[in-house]
């Protein structure tokens, strides 16, 4: 199907302000200032002491995945492949990744990991509960800028792990992968729905507009996302985090249509997770089904990786909850650099 | 076609699952009690089987148990735990 509208011109994102001292290695690298960083240009012990979920290493790991995505304006597409980048690249995923490690129980009950996130608290005190019943628009809004950087690339991190599967668990992924990306009809793309969505609530819509206004925790969830993808070892570890995503979408999705209600958002700004209650209900059923069985039928040591896919994905989304919702108690923006008043309209 | 090919019906998917929905696989039209009708063009189309649903006769995940004072374990975190929008 064609799109009823005229395609939009694609740009690439402008390189965002460093944030210490390895992401200034990698931005200076993409500017083409110095040769891409070889480890030894780093200054010494700057990986290994760097914060693993902190602003500089999340900033700069993101600047280097990015590259695999729509790349940065000004920036040589050659860098893709630069082994300095890629060297540097990946002493900071196993800075990430054995952070991770350590922070998750870890174990291979890829059933009872399931079983717990299929039950509903109700009582719980996520950013979708407090949104739903207490949020206010600025806070809305923050929410919808910081989760923009995955959902501008909703569903490409998932792709990298097609080639990497076989049989009926390749076929369900991409029955959801083709439902995320709209099912034929370019308009309705989940990516696109969410732009519409930033539209609506007075953002702006391109793709990585909000680089530096992100938060490292935001980057976080992307960069596991990247990393995993972009990993075939890691496999396990995206279906895990994919799993986690789809199964806990639903419900969330219907707290944000009714946050959404409550505050008077349009329903250009309200379809996007109108349309996640029912697809997420869908891919929450192809992807237990048609993904997860048959993989672990055809790769049961895989269930270790699908575990911590699971865990480590629930920790970050943590992570990011507690830094909002303790932000916002305190009444303070989340954001690195706040938005501009909403105008007044109509 | 060859007027004498055999034709083989077209049969719709329809998958049962042990904890919720029933999966229709292709483009429906759902006939509601009222007579009304619903259609959904989505690749795969979750049926309410609980009745529970706010969207029936679309699933919404409503059938899930519902759990007070959710004890802090491994993954199920009180938290929004990764959901909102994938
Ligand atoms: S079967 Fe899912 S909400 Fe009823
Ligand atoms: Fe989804
Ligand atoms: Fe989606």
């Amino acid at each position: 199907m064609l799109s009823s509208t005229s395609p939009r011109p694609v740009t690439a994102p402008a390189l965002p302000a460093p944030r210490g001292p390895l992401s200034s290695a990698v931005l200076a690298a993409l500017r083409g200032i110095s040769a891409a960083p070889h480890a030894a240009e780093i200054p010494p012990g700057a990986v290994g002491q760097a914060d693993p979920y902190g602003e500089d290493l999340q900033l700069a790991l993101y600047c280097c995945y990015e590259l695999h995505y729509r790349g940065f304006a000004g920036v040589s597409d050659d860098l893709e492949w630069d082994p300095g980048l890629l060297g540097l690249r990946r002493q900071l995923e196993q800075v990430f990744l054995a952070a991770l490690g350590a922070d998750v129980a870890g174990g291979t009950d890829v059933a009872a990991e399931i079983g717990a996130l299929l039950v509903e608290p109700v009582d719980a005190a996520g950013v979708s509960h407090h949104l739903r019943h207490a949020g206010q628009l600025w806070q809305l809004r923050e929410y919808v800028v910081q989760r923009s950087l995955y959902h501008l690339k909703e569903a490409d991190p998932q792709a990298w792990v097609i080639p990497r599967l076989s049989g009926p668990a390749k076929v369900a992924l991409v029955s959801v992968e083709h439902d995320e990306y709209g099912s034929g009809n370019p308009d309705r793309m989940h990516a696109r729905l969410f732009a519409d969505m930033m539209t609506e609530l007075g953002l702006c819509a391109e793709y990585g507009a909000y680089l530096d206004a992100a938060q490292a925790t935001a980057l976080a969830e992307v960069n596991f996302m990247s990393l995993c993808g972009l990993h075939r070892r890691l496999r396990g570890g995206l279906i895990g985090q994919l799993v986690t995503a789809e199964l806990t979408s639903s419900p969330a999705s219907d707290r944000l249509v009714r946050a959404m209600r409550r505050l008077g958002c349009g329903p250009r700004a309200i379809e996007f997770y109108a349309e996640h209650i029912e697809a997420d209900a869908v891919h929450e059923q192809l992807i237990r089904h048609g993904v997860i069985a048959p993989l672990l039928a055809a790769e049961p040591e895989l269930a270790r990786d699908v575990v911590f896919g699971i865990q480590a994905s629930t920790l970050l989304a943590d992570r990011f909850a507690d830094l909002l919702l303790s932000r916002w108690a305190q009444g303070r923006t989340t954001l690195r650099n706040p938005l501009p008043e909403l105008s007044h309209r109509r | 076609m060859p007027p004498d090919m055999p034709t083989e019906p077209i049969r719709r998917r329809i998958a049962l699952t042990d904890d919720g929905p029933i999966l229709v696989h292709g483009p429906i039209e759902v006939v509601l009690t009222d007579g009304k009708t619903m259609i959904s063009d989505r690749a795969v189309t979750a049926l309410c089987t609980c009745l529970r649903s706010s969207r029936y006769p679309i699933c919404d995940t409503s059938h899930r148990r519902r759990v007070r004072n959710v004890t802090a374990r491994g993954s199920g975190s009180g938290m929004d735990r990764g959901g909102r929008g994938c």
